[in-house]
């Protein structure tokens, strides 16, 4: 074991109970750390699990009509031009088979899936509700949305007789698996279906205006015939969807949408609930390291009797400052061991205080070796900072004045 | 006549920088290898003063001091400390061992310190050494657990590890009782004999002072009287 080591740990050793309430001290402010970011790691990834879990990754559309003067400006008369912006109509995306095969075949998309998208009602008897349509093929779908999980009774079956409804609808209509209602659009087209699954997706608002139908369905009803009005789609990286969203656009010449740009107040909000959270991180680290750094100064204090003795015996400077360095980087050390087990410990405590009927915890936390790891290098790079001006001290003792003085 | 060990040339040392009092006014000493020499003289005449600037624990305001035939004054101090580490050893009045650790791990101090790391043959060049003094039975005792006798012995020994040409020691009795400081003034002359080492030993102790080789006394900043025993 090197000289330097050997009396930094005996001199930690030796230091007892302020070793110990110092390593307390750094366990819990690592704990701290630990716990937080387990905490907002798996509360985001959660958020956005859940957010994601009803949402396609990327949305293309047809671009919107564009808005044009109404009046033909003539020379020589001012005319104010007005600005009118047509109605939007369902529009369906030109050559959508082969802007399919050009998406699929875009590096990070993992799916993708031809939809048809309409508002219409759903009836049965007085009842009369305003319904989103979507129109889907079960095979291509089940990669953007999996459904099937979802279904609280019947199967995810869509076809010329069959349509999928949410919970909230199936009671407002008063239907269950096998009765039949009629779907019609503001155009005035209509059919009528049996009802082959319930769904509950966890949203009221989606569980009473969603109903599935396949999509030549969907495309007779809304007057699509053979087009599609959307293609949703998957990436293979979250975060990357902005980007793909972006190349879509750029190579189709289509609207394509991100749910990154959809959900931006989510994501508005998780960054400043990180930003938060790195705040609190920083400021535990600098306490942590105010402490460190204020336990090592009195030893400092304390010890000067030994580095004198040491200096005597031909101890060097370099060696002097090595000593209380070492004892900085090990408080650290074995703080953050300490403080990965406290947060481990308080993280699991809180997940287990509040779980789902299934068992399963309403707050993830993420505990990731990544992030004892972390913890652990930032601890011990702090305890090393910490250390610098404490070692600085000792090493401008001077010999002479500890051993006149005893 | 053998080459000195140690040349003092011109030496004086001040304190103080706004009302600067000079303690030492030019001193001259030659030690010889081997040479057992006590420092004895009145309570503030310098000894001590003189003893640090020897060990190189502090520097002179003025002169020289050439240890083993090298120069001290333009070195740095981390140089300085190797020069300690190599040609010096130190026993202290407080009998100045590191309390963290065993009487053995003691006396290793100075070998850890220079090597940088334990190597083999350490710890059993640290065994003789306690053997020596008597003290291996305790060579595993923490040193507060030994007495002050035996914790001044420790410290003999710790000086000693590095094959010293000579040990600076600043009233090694001068805290213990008759009996132990007997006992520890003879294990230094034994040690200084075995070994060859040279010894400056300030003391207050009369009878002490007697039995040296050499008796250097100093008033006031200079060497007042230097006396050879028996030996030429
Ligand atoms: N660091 C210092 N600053 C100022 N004055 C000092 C310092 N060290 C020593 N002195 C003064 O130098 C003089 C000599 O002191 P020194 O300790 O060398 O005496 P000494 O001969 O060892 O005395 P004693 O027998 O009591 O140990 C004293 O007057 C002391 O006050
Ligand atoms: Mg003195």
């Amino acid at each position: 074991m090197p000289f330097e080591v050997l009396v930094a740990l005996r001199f930690l050793r030796e230091g007892r109970i302020q070793t110990l309430l110092i390593l307390s001290g750094i366990g819990v402010g690592v704990g701290v750390i630990v716990f937080l970011s387990a905490l907002i790691g798996g509360l985001q990834d959660s958020l956005i699990e859940r957010t994601l879990g009803t949402q396609a990754h990327v949305v293309v559309r047809a671009p919107e009509d564009v808005v044009r003067p109404v009046s033909e400006s003539s020379p020589g008369l001012a005319v104010a031009p007005r600005l009118e912006r047509p109605a939007q109509r369902l529009r369906s995306i030109v050559g959508w088979a082969q802007t399919l095969d050009l998406v699929r075949s875009l590096p990070g998309v993992r799916a993708a899936a031809p939809t048809v998208a309409g508002a219409a009602f759903a009836l049965r008897g007085l009842a009369n509700r305003s319904v989103a349509l979507r129109g889907v093929e079960p095979a291509s779908f089940r990669n953007i949305i999996d459904m099937a999980p979802r279904l609280t009774a019947g199967e995810f079956r869509v076809d010329a007789t069959n349509a999928v409804l949410g919970v909230e609808l199936a009671s407002d209509l008063g239907v269950s698996v096998g009765d039949k209602f009629r779907l019609e659009t503001p155009a005035g087209r209509s059919d009528v279906f049996l009802v082959a699954g319930i769904f509950d997706v966890g949203n009221k608002d989606l569980n009473e205006r969603w109903v599935f139908v396949s999509l030549r369905s969907a495309q007779t009803l809304l007057d699509l015939s053979g087009g599609i009005s959307t293609i949703e789609l998957k990436v293979e990286k979250i975060f990357d969807a902005e980007r793909a969203a972006g190349e879509i656009a750029a190579r189709t010449g289509l609207q394509a949408d991100s749910w990154m740009k959809l959900n931006r107040q989510l994501l508005v909000g998780l960054r400043s609930q990180s930003a938060s959270s790195w705040m609190i991180q920083f400021f535990v680290v600098v306490a942590v390291a105010l402490g460190i750094a204020s336990v090592l100064v009195v030893s400092v204090v304390q010890k000067s009797r030994e580095i004198g003795i040491l200096k005597a015996m031909g101890t060097r400077t370099i060696q002097v400052v090595r000593i209380f360095l070492v004892q900085g980087a090990v408080l650290g050390l074995a703080g953050s061991i300490l403080g990965s087990g406290i947060g481990a410990a308080l993280s699991y405590f809180f997940a287990s205080l509040a779980t789902n009927p299934d068992g399963s915890p309403t707050f993830p936390v993420n505990l990731s070796p990544v992030l004892f790891l972390g913890a652990a290098a930032v601890a011990t790079l702090t305890g090393l900072l910490a250390a610098v001006a404490p070692a600085e001290r000792a090493a401008s003792l001077d010999p002479a004045d500890v051993i006149r003085y005893g | 006549m053998a080459e000195p060990l140690v040349v003092l040339d011109g030496l004086t040392k001040s304190f103080g920088t706004e009302i600067v009092t000079e303690v030492l006014h030019g001193i001259d000493l030659e030690v010889l290898p081997a040479e057992f020499t006590a420092l004895v003289g009145p309570s503030g005449s310098g000894k001590s003063t003189l003893l640090n600037l020897l060990g190189l624990l502090d520097r002179p305001t003025s002169g020289r001091i050439v240890l083993a035939g090298r120069d001290t004054t333009p070195l740095t101090d981390d140089e300085r400390s190797a020069v300690r580490g190599r040609t010096l050893g130190f026993v202290f009045q407080f009998h100045h061992l590191l309390p963290e650790f065993t009487a053995l791990e003691n006396v290793m101090m100075p070998m850890l310190a220079a090597r940088g790391r334990e190597e083999k043959g350490m710890r059993e060049r640290a065994l003789s050494l306690l053997e020596e003094i008597g003290l291996a039975d305790r060579a595993s005792y923490r040193a507060t657990k030994l007495s002050g006798g035996q914790q001044q012995r420790v410290a003999v020994a710790r000086a000693l590890v590095l094959e010293p040409p000579l040990v600076l020691a600043d009233e090694p009795t001068g805290n213990l009782d008759t009996e132990s400081g007997a006992q520890v003034f003879e294990l230094l002359r034994r040690v200084s004999a075995l070994h060859r080492t040279a010894f400056l030993v300030v003391t207050h102790d009369e009878r002490i002072a007697a039995r040296c080789d050499r008796v250097l006394t100093m008033v006031d900043g200079r060497i007042r009287s230097d006396v050879r025993n028996g030996r030429p």
